[in-house]
């Protein structure tokens, strides 16, 4: 599904190196956690894979299910399959948040030729999915998470998710900030879109939400490199005893 | 006061390019105040305050530059479907086959022509009058030189409830046509009235519209000044409200070389409420102007100014707002906000927002910005699958939303939305 290859990432504007050659590959419908201490460079490695300007890539590659993902727009991304669950989910004031999701659902379905979906079909499918994610009626009428909680916002990131069925998920951060129900919803939600033909690469600092949704494999990321990866029991690790033994093995 | 030299041998050379005065009866006194009254002031010049942002000289120069005329084919024209009395001015002539029958229950229309056969008319009370008053404490002289040139225009007299909305299309038809045009409007107390007013108009267009609204009486004035690249525009609206009574003022711009439009409203009745907005996209060889100047003369009146700019390619917006609130002006209730959305550093926004307030009793607020669109919002529509540039449609149909909903009409709302979007996608910023 994603294979990335010894890639190597700078800031455009300044001289800063973030990424310095990280490889991973994720198979159809497996899910990987990364984890790793704050400025490994895990948010960065999701924006460079989603396309955000402000970076420059100076070595290796990204692809998704074969295809360049480097060479693409952002919404060519989108088109092919990736999401990206942000960290810090967007403001929007003016644009109201159904509206949003259904430019988006109708932008996807175009770019893949298919047709659009009619408002009712549309509305009935955007109800139903944000009433199991308990997203009420009035948070879609409002700008897109202008106003939002913290646990709203991340919701609606996976309101969206669910919206679009993208193939290759990534989630940055989606537990944080979220309340024990709030973190079982959205891992909920996940699960509920976990399939053979779609994977997910989840970015968390706790075992907590790995306990919901279990991965197949983890890696721990520092300084830009992934420095091991391994089964479930590396999450525990890190949640019993910190960083500082896996960083001091690798030196 | 003699004029300087400059501005008297500008004058003169346009008066030499203008037919002698015309007009009959009441007409004919008003046309040589309003000659009077421009000869006092000259014309405007580039080092005037009031035009420090606009170079008036091809609004002056005797004879217009010449404009090509802009076909749209690939939408509809504005307000088609809806029922209205339709009144057609090509090149500023009054079109009398593309019109309407100008019969309309609740009110009722003469072209100024017709009207001036008459030896006493209500128009009287306005025609240049108001003008007259709106040229203090600033000078519009292009005004008062429609006053006295204005070839043609509709004198309306809403007694009471219009049935429908009237019309006034301005067909472009001639590359040099020159258009003068001066519309009066009166109001009679509780009386409504919808105004439409769309099209390119001429190569050079100029038109005044006096409003008189009386107590209780509400105005409510759409104007799409259509798509024609190449057309220079300078337009007054002058605006008198009584008590109670309701102003609502819409503008969208799309394209035009340069246009000046100015609004000069006066509260004087309690309880007045007058709302002026204009929505402004513009692409390359762009200059707009919005000139606005309210005056709060009577107790607890509400006015908001709403004015939003959508800029590229080198494009430049001027906004000049002013909110004058005099002594015993009590309980006024004045907002104003102009705004420009800047899609690269080649465009340009210059806003001078001023107060100038007289009373103690008031809440009045202003604000202006320029600014860039927002590229975070920009990536996170983009990574949901929404093409760059239909992202962008969104984030600045989303910064015009606010002008937009000054409209009552929802349909129309709808409508102008939708044209907007539809001028998005075919520009964009090269920068
Ligand atoms: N646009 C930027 N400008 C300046 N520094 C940046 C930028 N983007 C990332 N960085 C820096 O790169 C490093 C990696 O940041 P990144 O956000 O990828 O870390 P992270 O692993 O996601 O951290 P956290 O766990 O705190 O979310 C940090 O030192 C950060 O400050
Ligand atoms: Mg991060």
């Amino acid at each position: 599904m994603l294979e990335i290859r010894n890639l190597h990432v700078k800031l455009q504007e300044e001289d800063k190196v973030i990424l310095r050659g990280v490889d991973l590959t994720v198979g159809a419908g497996e899910v990987h956690a990364i984890m790793g201490p704050n400025g490994s460079g895990k948010s960065t490695l999701s924006y460079v894979l989603a396309g955000r300007d402000g970076y420059e890539v100076t070595e290796g590659s990204a692809r998704l299910e074969g295809k360049d993902l480097l060479d693409m727009e952002p919404e060519e991304r989108a088109a092919a399959g990736l999401f990206l669950a942000f960290q810090y989910p967007v403001e929007i004031p003016g644009v109201g948040n159904m509206t949003f999701l259904r430019t988006a659902v109708n932008a996807q379905r175009k770019a893949r030729g298919e047709a659009e979906l009619s408002a009712g079909d549309f509305l009935k499918v955007v109800r139903e999915k944000a009433r199991t994610l308990k997203i009420d009626a009035e948070m879609l009428k409002r700008p897109v998470n202008v106003g939002f909680s913290g646990g709203e916002k991340k919701r609606n990131e996976i309101l969206q998710m669910a919206m679009l069925e993208p193939r290759m998920c990534i989630l940055d951060e989606t537990d944080s900030g979220l309340d024990v129900d709030a973190m079982k919803l959205v891992a909920d939600g996940v699960n509920a879109l976990r399939s053979d033909g779609r994977s997910f690469l989840v970015i968390t600092h706790y075992q907590r939400l790995l306990d919901h949704i279990r991965p197949d494999v983890v890696h721990i990321m520092a300084a830009g490199r992934i420095i091991r990866t391994g089964g479930p029991e590396l999450a525990l690790e890190v949640e019993n005893n910190g960083y500082a033994d896996i960083l001091s093995e690798v030196g | 006061m003699a004029l300087p030299k400059a501005k008297e041998d500008a004058l003169a050379a346009r008066l030499a390019a203008l037919p002698a005065l015309s007009g009959k009866g009441w007409l004919a006194a008003a046309r040589a105040e309003a000659l009077a009254r421009l000869q006092a002031m000259g014309l405007p010049a580039r080092r005037d305050e009031y035009w420090r942002y606009t170079d008036p000289a091809s609004l002056n120069a005797p004879e217009p530059l010449p404009a090509k005329r802009f076909d749209v084919t690939d939408e509809a024209a504005p307000f088609d479907g809806m029922d209205r009395l339709k009144i057609v001015f090509v090149d500023g002539v009054f079109d009398a086959a593309a019109s309407d029958d100008l019969a309309l229950a609740g009110v009722s229309i003469e072209r100024l022509a017709t009207a001036e056969e008459k030896d006493i008319h209500w128009a009287q009370g306005i025609y240049g009058v108001l003008e007259a008053r709106g040229q203090t404490p600033v000078a519009r002289p292009l005004a008062a030189l429609n006053s006295a040139f204005a070839t043609d225009g509709v004198l309306i007299h809403a007694t009471g409830r219009a049935s429908k909305p009237v019309s006034l299309i301005y067909v472009h038809n001639s590359e040099t046509s020159d258009a003068i045009l001066h519309h009066c409007i009166k109001l009679d107390p509780g009386a409504e009235l919808t105004l439409l007013e769309n099209g390119p108009a001429a190569a050079r267009f100029s038109k005044v519209m006096e409003v008189d609204i009386a107590d209780g009486a509400s105005f409510h004035h759409i104007r799409l000044q259509g798509r024609d690249h190449e057309r220079r525009a300078v337009t007054h609206l002058f605006a008198r409200l009584g008590a109670k009574s309701d102003l609502r003022s819409f503008t969208l711009t799309a394209n035009g070389r340069l246009t000046r439009n100015e609004a000069v409203v006066e509260l004087t009745g309690d309880e007045g409420r007058a709302h002026l907005a204009g929505a402004t996209v513009g692409d390359g060889g762009f200059h707009h102007d919005d000139t606005v100047f309210i005056t709060h003369a009577a107790v607890a009146c509400e006015s908001r100014q709403v004015f939003k700019k959508v800029l590229m390619n080198g494009a430049t917006g001027v906004f000049q707002g002013k909110i004058l609130v005099k002594p015993g002006a009590q309980k006024t209730d004045g907002y104003q906000i102009s705004q420009s959305l800047l899609l690269d550093e080649d465009s340009q926004f210059l806003a001078k927002p001023e107060l100038e307030i007289y009373a103690d009793d008031v809440k009045c607020s202003h604000g202006s910005t320029s600014g860039a669109i927002d590229e975070t919002a920009l990536f996170y529509l983009q990574s949901r699958g929404v093409p760059r540039r239909q992202a962008q449609a969104l984030l600045v149909l989303a910064f015009l939303a606010e002008a937009i909903e000054e409209i009552a009409d929802e349909a129309i709302a709808e409508d102008i939305r939708a044209r907007l979007e539809r001028w998005l996608a075919r520009h964009g910023s090269k920068g």
